[in-house]
């Protein structure tokens, strides 16, 4: 082991909230800030030759290596976990700018009543009302407070969409029902599909309100506060998996990498795995970290920033015993607690005609959100509390992919001669009408270390016991009917079955959107993190990310994670650098 | 060393195969014309022999147009196999290897290079039985992990990039009407609507003015 000169900060993950971080610690403060990356560097100019479908999209080149690292899966205590052996219901990153690079760019507020949910589900329905083994909580911080900071994230970004809810101002064409904004978006929307404007058109017709899906793919050309310049979209349907080979989604790599190779007090370390927090009397001394090499360092480091992606924040963690490990029996411990990820279901709908669907772009696409939270339903009742979005998307139809979708009863095999012929009959004849609901947090959903497995060092590996409860298959149930509706509206065909009540399932894509494991509050005993998301037992230490989300809401979760980072940069400048003996 | 074995691939059958599109209009397929010997990475000659023709059945040349012979998907297979991918360099393969629930998926030991040389032992003498008796024997392995990784692959091997080694003459992608990785569709993606707009394909080398990398080329 080799000892390092010390830094002043030392950050571990250079996806978009370490990178954020760095930005704001490295413009306001005098810090010097390193960033240590476990994966490879990655550059705007790597991406002209990569829109490549097999090796991008089907082979997802640009993940996390599973053979190096992956997680352990089991559906209840009972079970014994087995590996994850390749990516499949959610897609972690690696290399400079991590999931970020590959995201599709949805860019949306959370509702107010999302971070008093707790709070909020006991006033409306009393606490016997809920399920016992809800472990949803308030975040301890207010969309009021969010709000000035969801709005840097935005212009960050540039996000293209239309406000629904202008300073408390109903706007049609927008979705009024989010939260009162100060200001209309950086951007307009992005142009319409075909397949989307049909969509839009649908469900104006059944009386619901269409807005145009917020997105972080750029509707034009656009210069952020940063002074960073960055090209409208090409809709080349090579987003959600891909680098954006023209810098028109926002990534790490194009809008916070050209303003912190500029900075002197900041530096990022590629292929550097951080392997544990080096800690001593309550206080983080540095991190330890492997070269590709092999090699190993220590860097001592006087401030401490936990920004890797949800799985790793956890893990790290508990891999360095930071913290109390949550119990699942005794419901003692807060490490590794409330994990989350996203609810969906998918109504695929056959048209006539051709969609062109190969143009797209990652988040052009029209939703809905009068049933989001719990606005649009009254069935409480019935065990339905919160509900989401109902959107249709064109992102893109590869070649490969979407080959051999059709409606059912088309063909009686999935190959040879009848199917062959049933299959180009159908190829560019769908799309898909989408749910992107709450993940409530229950006791039973937890992350922990696994006890047999292990990464490519010989530590344990991290093990999600996840499963499905009667609430999200509700949550379905509703949608799936929704979606019938507007299906049936649009004029396509499409499957009427209800939606699966089958297990978790670790194979089929569902969203990159994994919370929880670290989250914020009000109090150390219920959460990992303080409302600015300083460890409660280690004040130099801050874990940043979405692992901080006691819960998670309908919308995709990248903007409010950005708005928290600003949030927590903010208070490290202004209240903890100060004083950076004590908690804030 | 191992001596290298070659495959010769009848890409004359396609020059001038007379195909309708997506968009329903009649096109000639282009495509080389003449054999060429194709070096193997991976299989041998023998084997390749076999998977060339059990991608005839699953996508099979026929009235609705050219299939994965035309297409050149066994050369694609053997390079999928020999590189990363085949040889699991990015999945998860330490021990203990348990049967666990479907939803787990694939949990075994054997890398794709393993399953199909055991999965092509079990086809036996594949390339003398006529079709339908070809179809009757991939029907029997039909729910077997061989079978799902050779049909999958068939389709990759038909509509991926040509750099991979299949879509020969960019035959898939003409089959289907999809244009290729274009760079912009800025000015069209909000025209045409309810109407078939086929750009003609071109592929990544060709849009990018410089070849890819495919991934397996990468070092093992």
């Amino acid at each position: 082991m080799t000892n390092l000169k010390p830094v002043d900060v030392a950050i571990v993950g250079g996806g978009w909230t370490g990178l954020l971080v760095a930005k704001e610690l490295t413009a306001r403060t005098s810090q010097s800030v390193a960033v240590f990356e476990r994966g490879i560097p990655r550059r705007l100019q790597d991406y002209a030759v990569t829109m490549d479908e097999l090796d991008y999209n089907i082979r997802l080149r640009m993940m996390q290596n599973t053979a190096e690292e992956t997680i352990t899966h089991r559906h209840s205590l009972k079970d014994s976990a087995v590996p994850v052996r390749q990516h499949g219901s959610f897609h972690p990153g690696t290399g400079t700018g991590g999931a970020g690079e590959h995201w599709g760019g949805a860019s949306f507020r959370f509702l107010p009543d999302v971070f008093t949910l707790r709070s909020h589900l006991v006033q409306k329905h009393g606490a016997a009302k809920l399920p016992e083994d809800l472990a949803v909580q308030d975040w301890g911080i207010t969309y009021d407070e969010l709000e000035p900071l969801y709005w840097k994230a935005e212009q960050l970004m540039g996000i293209s969409g239309k406000a629904g809810n202008l300073r408390g101002q109903k706007i049609e064409g927008g979705n009024i029902f989010e939260g009162p904004r100060q200001h209309e978006y950086p951007t307009p929307p992005l142009k319409h599909s075909f397949a989307s404007s049909m969509f839009e058109a649908a469900v104006r017709r059944l009386g619901y309100h269409p807005y145009p899906t917020p997105a972080a793919n750029l509707s034009e050309s656009y210069k952020n506060p940063d002074g960073v310049t960055r090209a409208g979209c090409a809709y080349c349907g090579h987003c959600q998996r891909y680098g954006c080979m023209v810098g028109a989604k926002a990534q790490p790599t194009n809008t916070l990498m050209p303003v912190l190779a500029m900075r002197k007090n900041f530096q990022l370390r590629t292929e550097s795995w951080v392997r544990r927090i080096v800690h001593k009397d309550g206080r983080a001394t540095g991190v330890q970290f492997t070269n590709a090499a092999g090699e190993e360092f220590f860097q001592p480091a006087a401030t401490v920033i936990l920004a890797s992606f949800t799985l790793n924040n956890t893990r790290l963690l508990a891999l360095s015993k930071i913290g109390t490990p949550y119990d699942p029996a005794t419901r003692k411990g807060t490490l590794g607690r409330n994990l989350t990820h996203q609810v969906g279901t998918n109504t695929r709908v056959f048209f006539d005609k051709p969609l062109n669907a190969f143009m797209g772009a990652g988040e052009l696409g029209s939703r809905i959100s009068d049933f989001d939270g719990d606005t649009g339903f009254t069935d409480a009742e019935d065990g339905l509390f919160r509900l989401g979005m109902i959107a249709l998307g064109s992102n893109g139809d590869g070649a490969i992919g979407s080959f051999g979708i059709m409606p059912p009863g088309e063909s009686k095999t999935n190959w040879g001669s009848e199917w062959k012929k049933a299959a180009l009959k159908w190829k560019d004849h769908s799309a898909s009408i989408g749910l992107s609901a709450e993940h409530l947090s229950y006791r039973a959903n937890y992350m922990d270390l696994d006890p047999t497995y292990t990464d490519k060092f010989g530590d344990p590996l991290l093990r999600f016991t996840l499963n499905w409860t009667d609430h999200e298959f509700k949550q379905r149930e509703f949608a799936a009917k929704l979606q019938q509706k507007i299906a049936r509206e649009m004029g396509a065909r499409f499957d009427d079955n209800p939606p699966s009540r089958a297990r978790y399932n670790v194979i089929n894509y569902q969203s990159t959107h994994i919370q929880g494991g670290a989250m914020m509050g009000a109090s150390p005993e219920t959460s990992v993190v303080n409302r600015y998301l300083q460890h409660w037992d280690m004040p130099n230490l801050f874990v940043v990310g979405a692992s901080a989300f006691p819960q998670n809401a309908a919308p995709n979760p990248t903007l409010t994670v950005l708005a928290l980072t600003y949030w927590a940069s903010d208070a490290m400048v202004t209240k903890y650098f100060p004083h950076p003996e004590k908690l804030i | 060393m191992k001596r290298r074995q070659f495959l010769t691939v009848p890409a004359a059958a396609i020059g001038g195969t007379l195909f309708y599109t997506l968009a329903g209009e009649p096109v000639r397929a282009q495509a080389q014309t003449g054999t060429v010997k194709v070096p193997l990475r991976f299989f041998t000659a023998e084997e390749a022999r076999v998977v060339s023709a059990a991608c005839a059945r699953i996508f099979p040349s026929d009235e609705s147009g050219p299939g994965a012979t035309e297409a050149n998907v066994v050369i694609f297979i053997d390079r999928q196999l020999a590189g990363p991918y085949g040889r699991d360099k990015y999945r998860y393969t330490k021990p203990p290897f348990v049967e666990s629930y479907p939803e787990h998926g694939y949990q075994a030991k054997e890398s794709p290079r393993e399953t199909y040389r055991a999965g092509i032992k079990t086809l036996g003498d594949f390339t003398s039985l006529p079709p339908a008796g070809q179809d009757a024997k991939l029907r029997s392995i039909e729910k077997t992990h061989f079978f799902q990784l050779l049909r999958t692959h068939t389709i990759e091997g038909m509509f991926s990039d040509p750099m991979h080694g299949g879509n020969a003459g960019l035959i898939g992608w003409q089959l289907i009407g999809y244009p290729g990785p274009q760079m912009s569709y800025r000015d069209e993606i909000d025209k045409h609507f309810g109407q078939p707009w086929r750009p003609k394909p071109r592929s990544l080398e060709q849009i990018a003015g410089r070849p890819g990398k495919p991934w397996e080329d990468e070092q093992v």
